[in-house]
């Protein structure tokens, strides 16, 4: 072929940019261009023009370079936007990466620059990460898309609240209590609805968190609904309080007290959780039950030929998923000291999920780096409080279209012949179910 | 802490307009069919968006709802600005803010479908979810910084209303928003039916949802299709959001997530692929939610509507009017 011959791709692009800014005039001129105001009792209509004006600009801009680099016509298309070969050595590097990142999180606290503010970023994100690496066996493993999962995550945090405040257990009597409540609900919940599949299923767990969500804000006399419950205690060091008196964690080991210490064993408490639920998954995978799951999770009948047993398979998926939730979740209320019904609405769902999928699904070390990344992305950009969301949706929509199976996404097979070898999952056909 | 946007105490659902009075003569069961019916028309004309999209690309399309919200907003500022530069008749002027608004909503469902969806065809089967997920966490927010967190309270724009069967206090009040809202979904589901039975387009929405491939090979412009079905679940969404505009006569960019899960449970409760079905599921829907918040709690009728959402999937997964899933290897 002969590329001499081939027309300059710049008229094309521009009329293209040109029609697209065109359809961006469109979109923003009555949404941003026009702001409802109230001017006294009435509303009034407020333009905005400039706005509109960057908006459309940036969409011909960027649609222009895009027009004249990635969609120039005649760009060979790759398969996959990262090679197989750099792929695996991605998860090489991941092995050896994965202790080091460990090794790191361990001695955070005592680096040199690292204050309060920091320490509550890191237990913030292994927060997440460890929500992310229990809802990875239910969404990453089993292939069950679960919108609701932070229901459970609400019923660890309640159970530990309502035991603690109403019977005086401690934290770490109401740590397990709070996994097998979860885990029940789990199941309980999780029993109906496993002959839906796909699409049906989220939808049914979507309803499922919100039914939970809105039973907790109008319980009123048992839950204190909207008001929460405040005052839960904090955890003890093996029965060892954090305090002042002579009794207290510091005199007990000769030092002098510091308010930090609390918060270093807090950050160590959730690093300890994430670590066991990390540990758990990867044995899990191992496991038959594993197995079971990622067959299911490539093709469910093929499955059900092969004599696995879907109903056991997807229960357990859920209630694992859901016992580590509610771990987490007991923690969550721990360290909040304060928990309302707030802090489990539907976005928290999507953002845990959002972290499991963009991190590339079963792929325990990505899920650790898409929390690390998003949740860092979000205190990172805090002054822009009101454009974050914004952000986070484009970025959800933008990496599902760039990388559909994630960031991580080699598929790396727990029974082999001779030789382990990671393939992309997207070369992974996936079957129905 | 993360401090994502969520729970205000908020005007909802189910609940009757704050500008309509019921009378104690009524009693309950009358003005909540009445509000029933109306609501149900709403969360129809969403459920259809959902419907169409599910049959024809087998996805839901969660962003629908926040498109609705959208809808609503478009409808606010149209009908502000023609009020500005002087249109003050008020049939004039909601016929053009109905027309003008539909078609800009039609422009962001379009945008929607092309810019996360279409990419994604062909990819495996969570990824146009996600990414759907994304997109209505991105219209809201996009709304929210646009427009204001705040509510957008109207004021009535049609008032009024007319007493039904005045025997001795056993009437029934049906104001005059009612009667639009109920006589607009008649006409729009007739002319959706129209366009889905008999037209060109209709043909291939239909061949598209049978089979896709073979569709594409008879010559059917699949892409095309599907933007169209986009386009039009839009425009209904938009409806839906001035009648919302109407009858509740305040707005704000929270109130798309929770009426695009009842509609959903609309689609899913008359049968997800079927057009009447959509309007039969929305009007169940309606009137659970109002005779449950009539009879037992206003606070649980949320619960209700998704409890039903489950047990319908549980007992009946095909719904009302649809065909049951053939499983196929």
């Amino acid at each position: 072929m002969t590329t001499a011959a081939a027309p300059s791709p710049f008229p094309e692009a521009l009329k293209n940019a040109f029609v697209t800014a065109l359809i961006a005039l469109g979109l923003a001129a009555p949404m941003m261009g026009l702001v409802t105001v109230q001017v006294g009792g009435d509303l009034g209509l407020e333009p905005h023009c400039p706005r509109v004006a960057i908006a459309v600009a940036l969409v011909f801009v960027g649609r222009l370079i895009l027009n004249l680099t990635i969609w120039r016509p005649g760009r060979v298309k790759k398969v996959t936007a990262i090679s197989p070969k750099t792929e695996r050595l991605l998860s090489k590097t991941a092995r050896y990466l994965a202790p080091a990142a460990v090794a790191f999180a361990i001695i955070l606290p005592f680096l040199p620059g690292v204050g309060r503010g920091q320490i509550d970023l890191g237990i913030l994100v292994l927060t997440y990460v460890m929500l992310g690496w229990g809802l990875n066996i239910v969404v990453g493993l089993a292939g069950l898309l679960d919108l609701g999962y932070v229901a459970f995550y609400a019923v660890g945090a309640y159970s530990y609240a309502l035991l603690a405040q109403n019977f005086g257990f401690s934290f770490w009597l109401c740590l397990p209590l709070a996994g097998i409540l979860a885990a029940l609900w789990g199941v309980m919940l999780g029993f109906p609805v496993l002959r839906l599949r796909g699409d049906y299923l989220a939808i049914v767990t979507l309803a499922f968190g919100e039914i939970i969500r809105l039973v907790l804000l109008n319980w009123q006399w048992f839950t204190g609904g909207p008001n929460g419950i405040g005052g839960i205690p904090k955890p003890s060091f093996f029965g060892i309080d954090f305090k002042t008196g002579p009794d207290g964690f510091a005199a007990t080991f000769g030092l002098t007290f510091s308010p930090l210490h609390r918060i270093i064993f807090m950050y160590y408490l959730i690093l300890a959780l994430a670590l066991i639920t990390n540990y758990f998954v990867i044995r899990l995978r191992r496991l038959p039950i594993g197995r079971a799951w990622e067959a299911l999770r490539e093709d469910e009948i093929a499955c059900r030929s092969l004599g696995v047993n879907t109903v056991n398979t997807k229960l357990t998926a859920f209630a694992l998923g859901a016992m580590f939730a509610g771990f987490a979740g007991s923690f969550f209320a721990t360290r909040q000291g304060f928990i309302s019904p707030e802090s489990f609405v539907f976005m928290e769902s999507a953002l845990i999920l959002a972290i499991v999928v963009l991190g590339g699904m079963g792929s325990q070390f990505g899920v650790a780096v898409a929390a690390l990344l998003m949740i860092g992305g979000f205190e990172w950009f805090r002054e822009f409080q009101d454009y974050r969301l914004i952000i986070f949706g484009l970025v959800m929509v933008l990496i599902m279209v760039w990388r559909p199976r994630g960031l991580v996404s080699s598929r790396s097979p727990s029974v082999f012949l001779k030789e382990k070898k990671a393939i992309s999952g997207s070369l992974v056909q996936e079957g129905h179910g | 802490m993360l401090r994502l946007p969520n729970e205000r105490a908020r005007p909802s659902f189910g609940r009757p307009p704050p500008t309509q009075e019921t009378p104690p003569a009524d009693g309950v069961f009358r003005p909540a069919l009445v509000n029933g019916v109306t609501l149900g028309s709403i969360y129809g004309l969403i459920a259809i968006g959902y419907t169409m999209v599910y049959g024809i690309v087998g996805m839901i399309n969660f962003a629908h709802g926040d498109v609705f919200m959208i809808g609503a907003f478009l409808s606010l500022i149209v009908f502000l600005a023609l009020t500005s530069i002087g249109i003050t008749f008020v049939p004039l002027a909601l016929l053009l803010v109905l027309f003008v608004a539909m078609a800009l909503t039609a422009l962001y469902g379009w945008t929607v479908e092309r810019v996360a969806y279409r990419p994604l065809r062909g990819s495996f089967r969570l990824a146009p979810l996600i990414s759907a997920i994304g997109m209505s966490i991105f219209l809201q927010n996009y709304a929210q910084v646009t427009q204001g967190a705040r509510f957008k309270p109207l004021p009535p724009v049609v008032t009024g209303g007319h007493k039904f069967g005045a025997v001795d206090g056993f009437g029934v009040n049906i104001s005059n928003v009612q009667i639009i809202i109920v006589l607009l979904t008649v006409a729009l589901m007739v002319a959706f039916t129209l366009i889905v039975s008999r037209t060109n387009l209709g043909r291939a929405q239909r061949a598209c949802e049978q089979d896709r491939k073979m569709a594409a090979l008879l010559g059917v412009d699949v892409d095309r299709t599907i933007s169209l079905t986009f386009v039009m679940g839009a425009a209904l969404a938009s409806v839906a959001g001035l009648m919302y505009l109407l009858y509740y006569g305040v707005v704000d960019f929270y109130i798309g997530f929770v009426a695009g899960v009842k509609a959903f449970t609309a689609a899913v409760l008359g049968g997800i692929g079927s057009l009447p079905g959509a309007m039969i599921g929305g009007l169940l829907i309606g009137l659970i939610e109002t005779f449950w918040s009539a009879y037992f709690s206003v606070e649980y009728k949320d619960v209700a509507a998704f409890s039903i959402l489950i047990i319908v999937l549980i007992f009946l997964p095909s719904g009302l009017l649809g065909r049951p899933e053939v499983e196929k290897v």
